[in-house]
């Protein structure tokens, strides 16, 4: 990367932190079975939707909300919340529909939503707070026998393959905020990929914050049918605005046998300014189960954003022979608290899990890498690695590894490795003698520290992902 | 009594002391004398929890026992506080080097009963001392002791503890030493008796240059549950720790091992460093492992290191084909895996009861 | 006397060996030669007893015994011997407390008195010093941090004191530069008697101009198919192993 790049990028700042001027229908602040029974209806559901809703409700009023994380915040005020916003014209039935405005909007975030303008071989899903706004590729995909759509949609349009996964992964009861989307989601991306079907081209789900005080809560439902497998992206983007906003996601991932499913995030959420101001609390519920043998399921992460992240993408490793793996990610500067990491539980005979994570913690940030490991008395022939370094830039900051690791099977075999260092001196003189600037050394030891992970991107991601690492660390080396 | 501590604290998560609190332990009755190792070190004994002169050897070091005020956050160590009434207090003056002595425990009765020992050892600067720690028993009882340990600059405490205690025996064991610059905490601890039991070692190095090792080996089978806890806090700059644990879990057996590197800001140059190993036996045995990093400086190296697994194929393979009957080459790869966590300790005659209580493991039923 | 007779062996569902079928009297050293995946790793393990192979037919027979049955250390004290392709390391095990422990086993079993410290260690210099090697190889942990070169300097070592009646070498020439292949060879030589026979497995001609075998045999899909003198090594090595399955 030349260093004309980083300097235009660093100058950028967070590049995404415009708003789009739009009309908005927004429903009451709070939250009650009113505003559940309003979703429900604005969505066109049927009956057994909206109960699954308020049995979610009924449960998330008698939990707490979990407080073994490393992070700090002040309380989240649930009733001062919008629950519901989205914009005022009825939901477009193609692209040409789509209000201009909105298709600037992503045009500014760089992904173009008209096909020919498109990004080659990529499916989008636009969420726009609370709703699907555009989904494109559809047709090319259903040939394919491939249901990509709104959630919204599915329940609708395929209520027996929703009714029969969803919340089957995660459960409503899971944890307080996957109870609490579970409560109020309002849309997100269904896939269903049919039996030995090699999904004809990425997926790509693009969410957006832009309305204020509103809570976002999307759900993703991705089925893998026997031999099939996908590759799905999604990125993350919201206005820069003072006060903190609450994103609350849930995905669940159903690999049956011999399926596969690679997930990859982008993560971008607006993450405050560089004095902690504002920025998005994240906390996402992500799963993924690996139901069928042979089955495998791939997590890879960037985390750059949001000034709370709170995430820890799982899987379950039911089939015998199935595979998970976790690749991460994780940036921290000035404020951010990120407790980032994830589950490998090991059910099935001969499972394997890898996991990478790479934390890199600058300004006044923490960063916590928190895993568990657990190999099940049935797991025989399990294997788990596991190798997470976290890298300090500065002397405000910190880094923190909390892994847990349960083996209750005599032939499994666990390995996992820690480390935590400073960029070197020596590293940086080097690249600086040879003519690089500062924040270009940086950049390029960083990149090269999360290399592990980078590559497990897809292409166009990838580039992207580089380009933020530098831009999220602008600032951070004296 | 203060409440015992529950598996909602997350320091006890993988530890439940149910069956503890459902035992109503009595006042310790007088201790029957044992048979003790004559190892030719001066000694302090002590039988169901009471020093007994008759077969102590004092030395210049050791005084009596003063009852402490404690508001710990540490359940355990508050319940010591409360409940004890006698224990070791070793002072070794600055400069002087006091040789090896031996702290002995024995206890043994017919109706469960609890005793609470709390130690003090104490070095002057430029201090040494070995203390070798021995606890035995028979029959149900709660051993719940707490040693305090204070080393002032450039002093040296090497601390081997070696606990058979009774198979029934309930033994939680709290030790918290403060290190002080150019000071080092040299521990080992052998898990080998004891129905379910804990080590739980804070070490804060305050002084630069302070050090501290904490190795230990369990050697589990049965139901029995064993659990090595530490907490090292680097306050000042340039210290270092290493912490090498060994877990050897035969039958229904259960092994955790917890650890914790931290790291305090302004702590620059340390070097921090944790091995977790263990060796599971019998497909009824269970390993779980929380080694932890909390780190608030950027000139640091820490690393750690976790595995759980079965006993080489390839090794065994490669013994037994020398002719080494298999029965004999296990026990060879198993004393091997111990190696690295038996190590450091030197002193010999801490390394010749290591040595016969491991050897003594294998034969046990 | 080694007598193998139509052994059959698989791994799992998959047949490596399929009939094999050899004698190799006393006095004797026997070659096996073939291809990649002809299943020359496998008759080492299934004649040293390793777990993970299963006989589904045929015998073999040692000095009159069906050894088949019998753990890798009995085995050992048979007097079978293995050199291993990729000698195993054994972090925390002492080589000479690995060395006298093996021997002393051997030898109870051999109806021999067992060593004490200081014989064993005579006894071991000894060997350490003809083998060329330094006298911290003792010392050592088995194998670890050993070169290549060390390595099959230490199998010759144990080999030297267990002396074995039968020794397989399997493929203990790959990776060794001409130096270490000559201590190999030196290690095998010396051990040549009357009642001494070596079973010498290899890709490659050229261990065979320093352990001059008597019979070269050719394994290919797991049989033999071929046998014949020495020079039976020298074809094989100008024309190569194609179309010998068929023969």
């Amino acid at each position: 990367m030349s260093t004309t790049t980083v300097q235009d990028l660093a100058e950028q700042k967070y590049k995404y932190g415009f708003t789009t001027d739009i009309a908005m229908e927004e429903f009451p602040r709070g939250l009650n079975e009113d505003i559940i029974r309003l979703i429900s209806a604005k969505k066109n559901e049927p009956e057994w939707m909206l109960e699954w809703r308020l049995k979610a409700y009924a449960a998330w009023l008698t939990m707490e909300e979990p407080d073994w994380a490393r992070i700090h915040h002040p309380p989240i005020e649930y009733q001062a919340l919008y629950y519901y916003a989205a914009p005022a014209k009825a939901a477009p039935k193609s692209l040409e529909e789509v209000d201009p405005e909105l298709l600037k909007t992503y045009e500014k975030l760089g992904i173009p939503l008209n096909e020919r303008a498109a990004l080659a071989g990529v499916a989008v899903d636009a969420v726009f707070d609370s709703v699907s706004v555009a989904t494109t590729f559809r047709e090319t995909l259903a040939k394919a026998g491939v249901i990509f759509c709104p959630i919204s949609e599915a329940v609708r349009e395929h209520p027996e393959l929703v009714r029969q996964y969803l919340g089957s992964v995660v459960p409503v009861r899971d944890n307080y905020f996957a109870a609490l989307n579970s409560a109020v989601f309002s849309d997100g991306s269904f896939v269903y990929v049919p039996k030995g079907v090699r999904c004809p081209m990425e997926l790509s789900t693009y969410f957006r914050i832009n309305a204020r005080n509103t809570g976002q809560f999307e759900r993703t439902l991705i089925i893998a049918d026997e031999a099939a497998s996908v590759s799905y992206l999604e990125g993350c983007t919201a206005p820069m605005r003072d006060e903190n906003q609450l994103h609350a996601a849930v995905v669940e991932l159903v690999a049956l046998d011999e399926a596969k499913i690679k997930y990859s995030t982008v993560q971008n959420w607006y993450p405050g300014d560089a004095e902690g101001k504002g920025g998005i609390y994240n906390f996402v519920t992500k799963r993924g189960a690996c139901r069928g043998r042979n089955s495998k399921i791939s997590w890879t992460q960037v985390e750059t954003g949001s000034a709370i992240t709170w995430k820890y993408p799982s899987c379950v490793l039911q089939g015998d022979g199935s595979v998970g793996e976790f690749y991460s990610v994780a940036v921290t500067n000035n404020y951010q608290q990120a407790d980032t990491g994830t589950k490998m539980i090991h059910l099935g005979k001969n499972t394997t899990s890898t996991i990478i994570s790479k934390g890199i913690s600058a300004g006044h940030s923490d960063n916590t890498y928190r895993g568990l490991v657990r190999i099940a008395a049935s797991a025989s022939g399990a294997r788990n690695y596991t190798q997470c370094d976290s890298l300090l830039i500065g002397d405000q900051c910190g880094a923190h590894t909390v892994p847990y690791i349960e083996s209750r099977n005599t032939s499994a075999k666990v390995e996992h490795e820690a480390t935590t260092s400073k960029i070197a001196e020596d590293q940086l003189f080097y690249c600086r003698s040879r003519g690089l600037s500062q924040e270009d050394a940086v950049g390029l030891i960083v990149n090269g520290f999360c290399k592990d992970v980078l590559k497990e991107l897809p292409m166009e991601f990838a580039v992207e992902a580089q380009k933020l690492l530098s831009v999220s660390l602008e600032g951070s080396v004296g | 009594m203060t409440a015992l501590p529950t598996k909602k604290l997350e320091a006890w998560r993988y530890t439940d002391l149910r069956p503890l609190s459902g035992i109503s332990f009595v006042a310790p009755p007088v201790g029957a004398a044992p048979a003790l190792p004559d190892l030719g070190l001066p000694r302090l004994v002590f039988l169901n929890g009471v020093f007994n002169a008759a077969l102590s050897s004092p030395f210049a070091f050791a005084r009596g026992f003063a009852p402490v005020a404690e508001d710990s956050a540490l359940p355990l160590a508050q319940i010591n506080a409360e409940q004890a009434h006698d224990g070791a207090t070793l002072h070794v003056p600055a400069g002087v080097d006091a040789g090896t002595v031996l702290l002995i425990s024995h206890a043994t009765g017919d109706v469960p009963f609890a005793f609470h020992l709390r130690h003090r050892i104490t070095l002057g600067e430029g201090a040494r001392l070995t203390v070798l720690e021995i606890a035995k028993g028979e029959g149900i009882y709660w051993h719940n002791p707490v040693t305090d340990i204070t080393l002032a600059a450039n002093a040296a405490l090497t601390h081997i503890r070696v606990q058979e205690e009774s198979r029934a025996a309930y033994s939680l064991a709290t030790i918290r030493a403060s290190v002080a610059a150019s000071a080092s905490y040299e521990h080992f601890t052998a898990t080998i008796g004891g129905q379910l039991s804990r080590t739980e070692i804070h070490a804060a190095l305050t002084g630069p240059g302070a050090l501290a090792h904490l190795n230990a080996a369990q050697l589990l089978n049965g139901t029995q549950h064993g659990d090595f806890t530490t907490v090292v806090a680097h306050k000042a700059p340039g210290c270092a720790s290493r912490q090498t644990v060994k877990s050897v879990l035969a039958d229904t057996a259960r092994g955790v091992f917890q650890g914790r590197i931290e790291v305090a800001r302004g702590a620059q140059q340390t070097d921090g460093f944790q091995l977790s190993q263990a060796l599971l036996l019998s497909p009824g045995a269970e390993m779980d492992t929380k080694p932890e990093l909390e780190i608030f400086a950027d000139d640091v190296k820490c690393s750690h290191g976790a595995t759980v697994g079965a006993l080489d194929e390839e090794q065994l393979f490669y013994l037994r084909s020398r002719g080494i009957p298999e029965a004999q080459a296990r026990a060879m790869l198993i004393r091997a895996f111990l190696e690295a966590a038996l190590e450091p300790v030197t002193q010999k005659e801490a390394r010749t009861l290591l040595e016969a209580a491991i050897n003594n493991w294998w034969v046990q039923p | 006397m080694l007598e193998i007779k139509n052994l059959h062996a698989r791994i799992g569902e998959k047949e490596i060996l399929r009939g094999v079928n050899l004698t190799v009297p006393d006095g004797e050293i026997h070659a096996i030669m073939g291809p990649n995946g002809a299943g020359k790793s496998t008759l080492s393990y299934v004649l040293s007893g390793r777990d993970g192979y299963e006989v589904t037919e045929g015998e073999v027979i040692y000095n009159g015994q069906n050894i088949l049955d019998l753990p890798p250390e009995d085995r050992a004290a048979a007097g079978i011997f293995l050199a291993f392709q990729y000698p195993v390391e054994l972090p925390g095990v002492g080589n000479a407390n690995f060395l006298r422990t093996a021997l002393n086993a051997v030898r109870r079993k051999r109806g021999q008195e067992e060593l004490d410290a200081v014989a064993f260690l005579k006894l071991a210099r000894a060997a350490v010093k003809s083998l060329h090697m330094k006298e911290d190889f003792l010392k050592r942990n088995v194998n670890v941090g050993f070169s290549g070169g060390e390595k099959k300097r230490n199998e010759m070592l144990q080999m030297a004191l267990l002396k074995p009646g039968l020794a397989i070498l399997d493929e203990t020439d790959s990776g060794l530069d001409i130096d270490a292949l000559k201590i190999v060879a030196e290690g095998v030589n010396a051990l040549r008697a009357p009642d001494f026979s070596a079973l010498v497995i290899t890709h490659y001609q050229r261990l065979l101009d320093h352990i001059v075998p008597d019979v070269v045999h050719v394994l290919a899909a797991g049989r033999i198919v071929r046998s014949g003198p020495k020079e039976l090594a020298l074809e094989l090595e100008a024309r190569g192993y194609a179309g010998l399955e068929a023969a």
